[in-house]
């Protein structure tokens, strides 16, 4: 697994719950290290060691700590470049829903070696959107559901979202739109970052 | 047929930094996101080139010859601070009319949506400004994560050369190994001679000649002493041209003697160096284990030999000197004929 994806998990679990209890994590996970490091590639041994030792170290299932990391990844000032990346996906919500389907290629953009599962969007209706995310990265819908989530706030837009299992091998998200505008999202300026 | 309006409405979503000017190079339209660049200033009827300075094609001075461009590329830039640059290209109108000029930020464009504060609304659906603008913030973001990971990777190349026991420039045991050897010898009773070398006019060689002469001549220096010792003598570079010899098994003087006399003459043999020849000598000063009683401590038998080699470089240096009791350094000799 790529360390991107493992250094995101350490760093929601490390500014939510501590270095130290991350340290005892990665004790626990016994893999000879402590830090992930976001430019080298990981196995997925390795990985699931991590992730089984967080779930056992936090007491709470794995889902909801992938979604909570998919907040963390977008509110969490520390990764605000993400935040960003994912805001140049469209000026509103409904935009950037419709950008998803390119998430793959735009993270492989960035970084090369970095291989998301493909993401479909299908308009049931308007304002009634199912997600699809291909298999590919365990758990990868979980992350998904907090970060569409926690952009619909960045945005200012209520959303109410349901993981829907899994069909044909793919996993579906709903995302019902519920009012837009609902709240003052965040803002964002194109060049508001100083490169 | 459309009117001016219509197609100045068709024009402004696919093209919002066009312009339209008259046969006189008078502005008639100007699209929404370059009347933004200049919010306070009124378009129409303004000269193209009191507002813009075409920096290429060199040639073109008036609306004539900027005519004559059309399908070319055009370089410009506002006259007027900011003095964003802009590339262009111009059609002729049919009859006459003018000109429409298309325009674009080119690379400016980081700074240009900064200094305008512009929105992915100021740009043509088509046009790949924003994922341009996600690219560099991307790429950003990805360099300085493998910036971060370079540090952290020198900072543990630098610990790890702590660590090690190998000077890098001469690929001599260091002074840490040298520690760890004394501390096996003593430990196992084993016999051994310590020799402190000191090369002399070596200062001279790195002032006159620089460093990286300074650095051949520590590469040849460590090469005679390997050449000159046993391959279970250990040789060490303990300080910027201090060597330590320890030879095992050593036990009485005589072999030292010689020894000593061939490193020294052999160390004398020039260095040549980008055509110069280097010139250096050394002083040396040695303690056998046998002469202490034990519990033999490294720290005097390195004291020992430090004396020694002191008495040597005193005595008019390119000499080896043994370590005899009573031999003092001169600060301390003063130090102890002041108090009596």
């Amino acid at each position: 697994m790529h360390g991107l994806i493992n250094r995101a998990i350490q760093a929601f679990v490390a500014s939510t719950y501590g270095e130290e209890r991350w340290n005892d994590i990665m004790n626990n996970a016994d893999l000879g290290f402590a830090q992930f490091e976001a430019m080298l590639i990981y196995t997925d041994e390795q990985s699931n060691k991590m992730l089984s030792a967080v779930e056992r170290s936090l007491e709470r299932p794995l889902p909801e700590i992938l979604e909570d990391t998919g907040t963390f990844l977008v509110s969490n000032p520390q990764v605000e470049a993400l935040r960003r990346l994912l805001r140049f996906g469209g000026v509103n919500y409904v935009e950037f829903l419709h950008s998803l389907d390119d998430l793959p290629d735009r993270a492989r953009l960035a970084v090369a070696d970095l291989h998301l599962p493909a993401l479909e969007l299908v308009e049931n209706s308007p304002g009634q959107f199912d997600l699809i995310c291909q298999p590919g990265l365990p758990g990868f819908a979980h992350v998904m559901m907090g970060v569409l989530r926690a952009m619909a706030d960045d945005y200012g837009d209520l959303v109410i979202l349901d993981h829907r299992g899994t069909q044909d091998g793919a996993e579906v998200i709903s995302v019902t739109l519920v009012e837009t505008d609902f709240a003052e999202g965040r803002t964002f300026d194109l060049g508001a970052h100083a490169l | 047929m459309m009117t001016a309006d219509e197609m100045t409405g068709v024009i402004a979503q696919i093209c919002p930094m066009y312009l339209v000017v008259d046969s006189a190079g008078l502005f008639r339209f100007a699209g929404p996101t370059l009347q933004k660049l200049r919010p306070d200033m009124t378009w129409k009827r303004k000269n193209f080139f009191d507002v813009f300075d075409l920096q290429r094609p060199r040639w073109v001075n008036s609306m004539d010859d900027l005519l004559k461009t059309a399908g070319a590329k055009l370089h410009l830039q506002f006259r007027e601070s900011p003095q964003t640059s802009l590339k262009g290209v111009l059609v002729p109108l049919p009859d006459g009319q003018g000109a429409l000029i298309n325009l674009s930020f080119g690379i400016s464009v980081l700074e240009a949506v900064r200094d305008y504060d512009l929105t992915s609304a100021d740009f043509s659906p088509t046009d790949l400004t924003i994922e341009m603008l996600y690219l560099v913030e991307a790429k950003s973001a990805a360099m300085e994560a493998s910036r971060q990971l370079n540090l952290r990777l020198q900072g543990a190349k630098i610990a790890a050369e702590e660590q090690a026991f190998t000077d890098t420039l001469t690929g001599l045991k260091n002074r840490r190994a040298m520690d760890h050897i004394l501390e096996r010898l003593i430990g196992s009773g084993t016999d051994f001679a310590l020799m402190h070398v000191d090369l002399d006019f070596f200062k001279e060689v790195n002032d006159t000649l620089g460093h990286a002469a300074g650095d051949a001549v520590l590469q040849s220096v460590a090469r005679v002493m390997v050449e000159c010792t046993r391959h279970s003598d250990t040789v060490a570079r303990v300080g910027g041209d201090e060597f330590v010899i320890i030879f095992e098994g050593v036990n009485e003087p005589k072999v030292l003697e010689a020894l000593s006399k061939r490193l020294i003459s052999n160390l004398e043999e020039p260095v040549p160096y980008g055509g110069q020849m280097c010139k250096i000598s050394a002083s040396a000063g040695t303690t056998l284990s046998v002469w202490n009683a034990p519990p033999i401590a490294a720290a005097a038998m390195l004291h020992q030999a430090d004396l020694a080699l002191y008495a040597a470089k005193r005595a008019g240096r390119s000499q080896h000197l043994f370590f005899e009791q009573g031999m003092q350094k001169d600060e301390l000799q003063a130090a102890t004929q002041g108090q009596s």
